[in-house]
């Protein structure tokens, strides 16, 4: 049992909690707080897995961003702060389906990679640093890159149009 | 560390979104649960890039957190129109394509 | 010109097919042109008469041999040989088609004959047609018919002859026709064509036997062969006699005489080109051409009595009779002409050839004359009509030039001395006496004294006594009169082409020469017998002109017939036209088409009538229950039941469309979770 396992079960149990936090909370901030413990518990397992160039992205843009944003959503759209009901009719057939995807995916994951190992080596932290990533993403991935920054333009200005009071 | 320890935990995750997205009557909660997926092919990516000892997977993480923000972007500024126009975020409402 | 005849009969039949395209739109709506091309044919027949003309007096040896007379005949050595000209049109093994023409003496003189009175009568027609309804088809017909009536003429074998024969008959038709919209005219056609058919049942049966006896149809070939006795006795009878049939038929003999009256319905023009001079005569024309088939066939030569002589001889004395009590001045013509053609075709039974030939051609100078006086007559002196008793009558004041040459055309036909007619059928009379034919010979002088007696009536009716018509009688103008003098003219001299005791025979030398004939009798002049024609038919003159004339002291006569039942029995029975057309109309005719008429009808009725009614029947109940079964219940209910399903499950389906995006995505998750499945455990 090394360090690197026990990191990830703490991680795991708190982050299959808060998981579960959001899609039955009954208060909508709620959720919104579970999936911010869902977000840090995700950048921390990135960081166990050596991805620290990902690990710190994933702090700044999704926690920093994205759920300060989901909390102006939720102020904007005067979401009732107390607790109701949010679940919608199809509950248990939701609840159906998901078990039996998760079900699924199970037994295909233990039947496909269930003697598979992550060996974590100097050489993958040296690859991981911000430096390598940086090449790669200009050097082989440049075209997505491009592409991506296309689209973040096109939602920047879809969102303000969108939004537009008129 | 086995992987599928990793890629269990991505597809509890993966799942939890699923419910999150059929059963939840908010547009907000509905986008909170995409994000819950979206983290969850995260996970699962960077596992990938470290077995196989590939960083390409974890640009590909970068690449998917950067389109989650633009999606949630404009996920929000809809949630808000519809908020306006329905005078409810209820999405049990929005059923104009009713067959 | 000789050998290029064959363009006389073309210009005339180029003309018909110009007159009809574009006649209307000439100036004279066409006649100009038909006068045109008749004229031309005229001016070449004559150019080819004085060429055959210098080569018959060129031939040497014509003062040669025999008792029986002058020009040589081409089977003996050194005669004159008649102008050939043909190709072959198409032959296999056996049968050969031939073109072609066959000039002689004979082909001449009609050629003549038919074109200048032709022209006479076009020339006529200019005036007596103007502002006719159908002027330019009128003028194309006769175009037409004088092309027929000229192949027929030049024609070298026996096909193309019967082409001609009914192409005549065709044109004949139409022509009498010509005002076909009055029921009497249509008839009147009508009857001429099938009578005329009717005999040329047995032309065409005799061609096709001498065809088989001969083996060609050229007639140069046949008359050899029948000469030389190539064709047997029996097969000469057969032919002969359904030739002489075809005669019958289209010459107006008895028994087939009776649509010449009824054509007189046609214009006169017609009546003097077509049923006087030229149509009429293409009976005598074919047995003048088939000679030796008729003199051996019939055995001419022999004396006694033969079918030709004998059907002659009753038509001269029926024709004669009944010409005494028509009122119509056309019909007294057409009988004189059956009668008249009565004595040529006795002529050609009693062996006297050039007598036949001889009177044929003068013939078509008076009685043309006499028509085309007829015409003139109505045209300008009875408003149109023939009726002699009813609008005609001292006419002779008014009409001079008509009534001279109408009087002359009169003494012609009468057979008085000098003129054409006396010449020519003294000659018939004296060859019927001489040859053994006697009884012919009184015949014919009966036939004379009548022939005289009824001219005279006609004359008198016409030009004499009161004016019983109306309006104002006068001369005609010139288009109508020259046409009457040039043929009177021709009327007094024509017989001197053969006036034999002046020593003269040129008709004969002319135009006996190159016709294939058997040896002939010409008999000599015979002057008692000639003074006894000449009395007889000044006899006739006088008793007509004293029953006629001097109506008024007639006395015991006047009224005779009204007065005496058997001669009123008799008057009638010669106006009924000897009971001969109800004869052939209702007895034969109505005999025979009576129960084939009954009997078609039951058919029609009741046997193809009832197969369409049961067809009909058959299909309207298929009808109906094509519809009853078919559309309304399967086909109905097929599409009706595919739109109510479509209907339900859409029914159904609508609520998958719930609107609702998060059912949508349930059912995609579920789905994806079920393929994966399915697909891990397949694989």
């Amino acid at each position: 049992m090394t360090a690197q396992n026990v990191a990830f079960w703490v991680l795991a149990i708190a982050m299959g909690a808060g998981a579960v936090g959001v899609v039955r909370s009954r208060n909508i901030v709620h959720a919104a707080l579970f999936l911010i413990v869902v977000l840090v518990g995700a950048a921390a397992q990135y960081i166990v897995l050596l991805a620290e160039f990902v690990g710190i992205t994933q702090f700044f843009i999704y926690i920093g961003a994205i759920a300060v944003l989901f909390l102006f959503g939720i102020m904007l759209t005067r979401a009732p702060m107390s607790a109701g009901d949010f679940d919608n009719d199809q509950r248990w057939p939701a609840a159906i389906v998901s078990v039996f995807l998760l079900g699924v995916l199970i037994a295909l994951l233990v039947n496909a990679f269930g003697h598979d190992d992550i060996k974590l080596s100097d050489e993958l932290l040296r690859a991981s640093r911000t430096g390598p990533v940086a090449d790669s993403i200009f050097r082989s991935f440049v075209v997505p890159f491009e592409v991506v920054s296309m689209l973040l333009l096109a939602a920047l200005v879809g969102a303000v149009v969108i939004a537009r009071r008129d | 560390m086995a992987l599928n320890q990793y890629l269990i935990l991505s597809a509890f995750l993966f799942c939890c979104g699923v419910y999150g997205v059929l059963a939840r009557r908010n547009g907000v909660l509905v986008l909170l649960s995409v994000e819950l997926m979206l983290n969850a092919v995260n996970i699962n990516l960077v596992a990938f890039a470290a077995f196989t000892r590939n960083i390409s997977g974890q640009v590909f993480a970068l690449f998917v957190i950067t389109i989650a923000a633009a999606e949630v972007g404009v996920g929000l500024a809809i949630v808000l129109l519809i908020y306006r126009n329905m005078r409810s975020p209820d999405l049990d409402r929005v059923d104009q394509l009713k067959g | 010109m000789l050998r290029n005849a064959w363009i006389i009969p073309l210009l005339p039949a180029l003309g018909f097919v110009a007159v009809l395209l574009f006649g209307k739109r000439l100036p004279r709506k066409g006649a100009e042109l038909a006068v045109a091309t008749v004229g031309a044919s005229f001016v070449l027949s004559c150019i080819t008469a004085v060429q055959w003309i210098q080569r018959v007096d060129d031939q040497p040896g014509k003062e040669a041999v025999g008792g029986f007379g002058r020009a040589l005949l081409p089977t003996q050595e050194g005669g004159v040989t008649a102008v050939e000209r043909g190709f072959t049109w198409w032959q296999n093994a056996n049968v050969r088609f031939d073109v072609g023409i066959h000039i002689d003496g004979l082909a001449v003189m009609m050629l003549f004959m038919v074109t200048l009175v032709s022209f006479l009568v076009h020339v006529y027609s200019t005036r007596y047609m103007h502002g006719d309804r159908r002027y330019t088809h009128y003028f194309a017909l006769l175009n037409l018919f004088t092309a027929s009536m000229l192949l027929l003429v030049v024609a070298d074998n026996t096909l193309m002859l019967l082409v001609a024969w009914e192409l005549v008959g065709v044109c004949s038709f139409v022509l009498i026709g010509h005002w076909w919209e009055e029921k009497p005219n249509s008839d009147a056609a009508v009857k001429a064509f099938l009578t005329t058919r009717t005999g040329d049942v047995g032309l065409m049966i005799g061609v096709i036997v001498l065809f088989f006896a001969a083996g060609t149809f050229n007639i140069a070939v046949i008359n050899a062969k029948a000469l030389d006795g190539g064709i047997g006795h029996t097969l000469l009878v057969v032919s002969a006699a359904c030739l002489l049939i075809g005669i019958i038929g289209k010459s107006g003999q008895f028994p087939l005489h009776t649509w010449l009256p009824d054509a007189m319905a046609g214009p006169t023009p017609v009546s003097a080109l077509i049923h006087a001079a030229t149509m009429v005569v293409a009976g005598v024309y074919l047995g003048a051409r088939l000679y030796p088939v008729f003199f051996r066939g019939f055995s001419i030569g022999d004396g006694g009595l033969n079918a030709m002589a004998l059907v002659g001889g009753i038509t001269i004395i029926i024709g004669a009779v009944l010409a005494f009590v028509q009122r119509d001045i056309k019909k007294v013509l057409a009988y004189s002409t059956i009668s008249q053609l009565g004595y040529m075709v006795m002529a050609l039974g009693v062996g006297a050839w050039v007598a036949a030939i001889f009177h044929l051609f003068t013939h078509a100078f008076f009685k043309s004359l006499l028509f085309l006086g007829a015409g003139s007559v109505s045209e300008s002196g009875s408003h149109h009509s023939f009726d002699m008793k009813g609008d005609m009558g001292g006419l002779r004041k008014y009409m001079p030039i008509t009534f001279v040459t109408f009087v002359i055309g009169s003494l012609a036909l009468a057979g008085i001395f000098p003129l054409a007619g006396f010449w020519s059928k003294d000659e018939i009379l004296v060859t019927a006496g001489q040859t053994g034919y006697d009884a012919f010979l009184y015949v014919g002088l009966i036939g004379a004294f009548l022939t005289a007696a009824y001219m005279t009536r006609c004359v008198y009716l016409t030009f004499f006594g009161e004016f019983r018509g109306h309006g104002e009688p006068h001369e005609s103008p010139p288009t109508l009169t020259i046409p009457l003098i040039v043929l009177a003219a021709a009327s007094v001299g024509a017989g001197f082409l053969n006036a034999q005791p002046l020593g003269i025979e040129k008709f004969r030398d002319w135009f006996e020469a190159g016709v294939s004939l058997p040896a002939l009798q010409h008999p000599d002049f015979d002057t008692v017998k000639a003074v006894i024609s000449v009395t007889i038919a000044v006899v006739g003159i006088g008793i007509a002109a004293y029953l006629w004339f001097q109506r008024e002291e007639l006395g015991p006569f006047r009224n005779f017939t009204q007065r005496n039942a058997a001669a009123r029995a008799g008057y009638r029975f010669l106006e009924n036209k000897y009971y001969l057309d109800d004869l052939y109309e209702n007895v034969i005719v109505g005999g025979i088409k009576g129960p084939v008429a009954r009997a078609s009808y039951w058919v029609n009725q009741h046997v193809i009538d009832g197969v369409v009614n049961a067809i009909g029947r058959g299909t309207a109940i298929a009808a109906r229950e094509t519809y009853d079964v078919i559309d309304q219940k399967v086909v109905d209910g097929a599409v009706n039941g595919l739109a109510e399903t479509t209907g339900e499950t859409g029914g159904l389906l609508r609520y998958v469309q719930s609107g609702r995006v998060q059912r949508y995505a349930l059912t995609l998750f579920a789905a994806v979770g079920a393929l994966s499945l399915a697909l891990w455990l397949v694989y």
